[in-house]
């Protein structure tokens, strides 16, 4: 038991193999990815390993604390930052195995001509909590 | 209301549903369904007794659900099913209910979540939260776990290392929420041990209580792990170790080691030692011994490692250690110890922060590098 979160970027991990931009997909194409990510999240949930899921606008602010009483500094986006996090998916598997596996059924989400996208996502186990017994 | 008092019954109502000839699956459900309703009536109301109020109060839950289950099946013009009793069985209720939630068919995580409910009376709500999963997402790996087992029919003991084996993983695995899943494990394991005689059972038991009664030493104030060999002794439960050392000496005498009972003499060993100075690591490094011949596990060699290192010296630890798989985890974090031993602080501090890096959990990450700061400091002078 162990929870894994599955990163998708919007930039910054290598070019997928069905490497077409959302915007030039046919309008049944797009739907058809939409429905594919609703259907893996409920099927997560039915097998019992679903913990969260959530998408991110793509912009945001940097922020920095500039001292006492101050408001804090903006600034940004920079351009040397290339990686950029689209959303994520949170699981509870009973191994790094299946980890892979899910994610790799995610990463074959339906793309344009209907074909799978593979793209490349991003599995981090999470830390889990200190065993008890550890001698 | 004592809710464990009442938790506890679980089992004894759910087999008794079951030998009536209910399902095991619409059974269990009607025995959460009748918990809840304890839970809302007894401390206005309490039964004479609540065994039987229980199996009451479960049965009526129990024809009202296939009532309607029934009536939706007419309705589909499907042919009613009546529910077929279970063959008689010399098999103890509750024992055929641990070896069903713990059965090889099942994953560990749903053998888990299936024995703290039926077994346990825990809610799903409740299983969910110390998982930290959604409650929806807990429910339906309950669900799938049910349907799994649901063919299973038990008329013989199953394997009791594989519940032993369920047990260990929620004692071990340290979540932490509303309901204390170690003292629940603990619960769980008292409530085997009353109705199977195995060294085994009580050996997982008194490894259980010798941990347990470590606890309260095992966190500094501002929740940071407290190393065994730093901790606090007097505050050590003396009568949980009391109890765990006479449970496993019982066992021991029965002539069959396990692993858990040799597991539980380690334990033993560090709760009779009064400092760590005074350890006895010979007498650990021998049972080492007698868990690799029991496991051949790589962890048990890396443990091994660290007693021999104490016993004979942090040159024969590393020694030791030699032979194992740099890849197995903790690998890096026991070199580091047995190099600072040595007096190779060098070595030492770089090897904690390796090891704080690959750390799998955020209190040893901590801990390690809490141990390489204090190396480099001591370097710079």
């Amino acid at each position: 038991m162990a929870k894994y979160l599955l990163l998708k970027h919007y930039r910054g991990a290598p070019a997928p193999v069905n490497n077409v931009p959302m915007d030039q997909w046919a309008p049944e194409e797009v739907a058809a990815h939409i429905r594919f990510m609703q259907d893996f999240a409920s099927r997560l949930e039915q097998t019992g390993e679903f913990v969260d899921a959530q998408a991110l606008a793509p912009e945001g602010s940097w922020v920095r604390y500039d001292g006492e009483g101050r408001p804090p500094v903006t600034d940004g986006p920079f351009a040397e930052t290339k990686d950029l996090i689209a959303g994520w998916m949170v699981i509870d598997v009973d191994s790094h195995e299946r980890a892979l596996e899910l994610a790799a059924e995610l990463s074959a989400a339906p793309g344009a001509g209907g074909r799978p996208i593979h793209e490349w996502l991003e599995v981090r186990p999470f830390m889990s909590e200190p065993p008890t017994i550890t001698e | 209301m004592d809710e464990v008092l009442l938790r506890s019954l679980t089992p004894q109502v759910l087999g008794i549903l079951v030998r009536r000839g209910a399902d095991f699956a619409a059974a269990e459900d009607a025995v959460q369904d009748a918990l809840v309703e304890a839970v809302r009536v007894w401390p206005d109301d309490p039964p004479q007794n609540s065994r039987a109020w229980l199996v009451t109060v479960a049965w009526r839950k129990f024809i009202d659900a296939t009532r309607a289950e029934a009536s939706r099946r007419r309705r589909e013009d499907l042919v009613e099913e009546q529910p077929v009793p279970e063959p008689a069985s010399s098999l103890d209720d509750t024992l055929r209910l641990y070896f069903l939630c713990a059965h090889p068919s099942l994953t560990p995580s749903s053998a888990v979540a299936l024995t703290l409910r039926a077994v346990g009376g825990l809610t799903t709500r409740q299983i969910a939260q110390a998982y930290l999963v959604p409650e929806a997402t807990m429910s339906q790996r309950i669900t799938r776990a049910k349907r799994t087992v649901s063919g299973v029919r038990l008329d013989r003991n199953g394997d009791v290392a594989t519940v032993l084996r369920v047990l260990y993983l929620v004692f071990n695995e340290g979540y932490s929420g509303d309901v204390d899943l170690a003292a629940e494990a603990i619960r769980l394991t008292r409530q085997l041990a009353a109705v199977v005689d195995h060294p085994e059972v009580a050996g997982l038991l008194a490894l259980m209580l010798l941990h347990h009664a470590r606890r309260p030493a095992r966190t500094a104030p501002d929740g940071s792990l407290v190393p065994l060999a730093e901790q606090d002794r007097s505050r050590w439960d003396t009568a949980l170790i009391a109890e765990g050392v006479d449970i496993l000496q019982a066992a021991l005498a029965c002539d069959r080691l396990g692993e858990f009972q040799a597991q539980a003499a380690i334990a033993a060993l560090h709760a009779d030692a009064p400092t760590a100075a005074e350890t006895d690591w010979v007498q650990i490094v021998e049972w080492y011994d007698e868990l690799v011949r029991l496991t051949d596990s790589p962890v048990v060699r890396l443990n091994r490692a660290v007693a021999v290192g104490e016993a004979d010296g942090p040159r024969a630890g590393l020694a030791a250690l030699a032979g194992l798989d740099a890849a197995l985890p903790r690998h890096t974090a026991v070199a580091a110890y047995l190099h600072e031993r040595d007096g190779d602080l060098a070595t030492a501090a770089e090897l904690y922060a390796e090891a704080a890096h690959v750390a799998p959990n955020l209190a040893e990450r901590d801990h390690l590098t809490r141990q390489a700061a204090r190396l480099n400091a001591a370097i710079r002078g």
